[in-house]
């Protein structure tokens, strides 16, 4: 029952940490999908639709980042930006900016894998026919990124569910500050901590409901894609 | 022939069980266990493990140590998975008291909080006469400050002393609330070169630039209290374990062991006994 009021206190009440912590979360996770999109959608491209030498390689390379332990990358991002650290004079430790770093660093080798699997099934065949037309080298780009992009959406929505759901990393690089870093995984973990678990199950519906609205959104811009 | 050899043994078994269990039962084990739930401060300092090992010696009682942020070791108490307290926030304590959860808190040690910040202390804390007038020249300097923001003793004190001078920093924008415990604010607060309220015995044993800059003020008190858990909310309450442990910390090996806890290592007692 104290469960129940806490959720309904927590969705309609005006608590504006909570809107702060959303907004965060949004935020950082909109970033890191981009810029993790950015780089694996057409490196993944790239290596499903070519063969060259030292593909093998790359690929192994990319399946051992997919590996990599999210507290990893936060330690190896946390060491680079903390002040005894190479990057140190920027002062991004305990920022937005350094739990975007070490979240694109965990999910571009994902986008890029999950692309460059989707890519190279059919690649000989998409690579014969445009060739046919007389597209080739980077030109095919363009067409690749048309012809799976309803596919790739889904890569994109799957960054962006990992991106939200990640919490060592974010907890390391970002020091769940109040209003400026804490996100709804880290003020899950310290809800938790302190013994409040009414109040850390409720955020984790919430987290739950936000996910399930924007699968909802694109599912329904892949189904109107479908349609056309 | 066979059959009947296995119902044998079969009904013997059933037998010698029923027995067994029915010995065991005429007599009542005494609870040999005490569960204490105390927080991260305590043992962090590593008191409780110095004292643990005579305690099981001199009262035959198995301790089982669980720390978590004061908050959360109340909340343990609360759900009755703790026989006893050991905590260091008054208001939480008499709270839990009045809850109905404990009888009396029992104050049996204390030390001082320090305040900690960069080398070179813009905010000019240093010399002041208690914690409140540190906080005041951080407040007016807009000073960064990192605070524990876990509900924590530590977190509680700090926030009695923002309140002694009528202030709440909370959304200012050199006021940072992190939410962990003593260690992860210490690194923060280290990292971004700012000042923070510490327990000393985490501080003297944190690697860290930061310097303290006042200590020992009335303001910066932290006293430390048993509670024992009544068996009124909870029936199978160990009772005894905890007055028993309450009664060995005010022997005079108990007050001495503390007394002498911290000295070798950094010249000072990272604890005081109450009269």
């Amino acid at each position: 029952m104290e469960l129940i009021n806490s959720i309904l206190d927590l969705l309609f009440g005006s608590d504006p940490e909570l809107r702060q912590i959303i907004v965060v979360t949004l935020r950082m996770s909109f970033f890191s999908t981009l810029f993790s999109s950015l780089v694996g959608i057409p490196a993944g491209v790239l290596m499903g639709a070519n063969d060259f030498r030292g593909k093998g390689f790359l690929t192994r390379l990319v399946n051992t980042l997919l590996g990599l332990p999210p507290v990893v990358a936060g330690l190896i991002v946390l060491l680079l930006l903390s002040r005894s650290g190479p990057l140190g004079s920027f002062r991004l430790l305990y920022t937005v900016e350094a739990m975007v770093i070490a979240q694109v660093l965990l999910i571009t080798p994902y986008i890029t894998a999950m692309t460059a699997n989707l890519v190279g099934v059919n690649a000989k065949t998409i690579n014969e026919t445009l060739a046919g037309v007389g597209i080739r080298g980077t030109k095919r780009l363009k067409y690749f990124l048309l012809d799976f992009r309803v596919p790739f959406l889904s890569i994109i929505l799957a960054g962006f569910g990992r991106s939200i759901a990640e919490v060592g990393a974010v907890q390391m690089v970002g020091g769940n500050v109040q209003y400026k870093t804490r996100v709804m995984t880290t003020a899950i973990m310290m809800q938790t901590n302190m013994g409040h678990f009414n109040f850390a199950i409720a955020l984790g519906l919430i987290l739950l409901i936000i996910s399930f609205l924007i699968n909802t959104i694109v599912n329904r811009i892949q189904k109107a894609a479908a349609d056309d | 022939m066979k059959s009947n050899k296995f119902k044998t043994i079969l009904i013997l078994t059933l037998v010698s069980v029923l027995l067994l269990s029915a010995v065991g039962c005429t007599k009542e084990p005494e609870n040999k266990v005490l569960r204490m739930s105390t927080t991260t401060s305590v043992n962090d300092s590593g008191l409780m493990a110095y004292l643990q090992p005579e305690f099981e010696k001199d009262t035959g009682y198995t301790l089982e140590i669980t720390s978590a942020g004061t908050g959360a070791a109340i909340e343990k108490a609360r759900m009755g998975d703790a026989d006893i307290l050991l905590v260091h926030s008054k208001s939480a304590e008499e709270e839990f008291i009045g809850e109905g959860f404990g009888e009396e808190r029992l104050p049996f040690m204390y030390n001082f909080f320090v305040i900690v910040g960069p080398a070179d202390d813009p905010a000019g804390v240093a010399g002041s006469a208690t914690a409140a007038e540190a906080f005041q020249k951080i407040t007016d300097t807009g000073s960064l400050f990192v605070s524990r923001g876990d509900n924590s003793g530590t977190h509680n004190k700090e926030n009695a002393i923002w309140k002694s001078i009528e202030l709440d920093p909370t959304g200012e924008s050199w006021y940072e609330s992190v939410g962990q415990g003593m260690g992860q604010t210490l690194t923060i607060a280290n990292e971004k070169q700012a000042y923070t309220l510490s327990d000393k015995a985490t501080f003297l044993a944190h690697e860290d630039s930061l310097a303290m800059h006042l200590e020992e003020t009335d303001d910066m008190k932290n006293t430390y209290s048993t509670i024992i858990v009544t068996a009124a909310r909870f029936a199978d309450s160990n009772v005894a374990g905890a007055q028993a442990f309450v009664d060995w910390i005010k022997t005079d090996k108990a007050r001495n062991m503390i007394a002498e806890f911290g000295v070798a290592e950094y010249g000072e007692p990272l604890f005081f006994n109450m009269d």
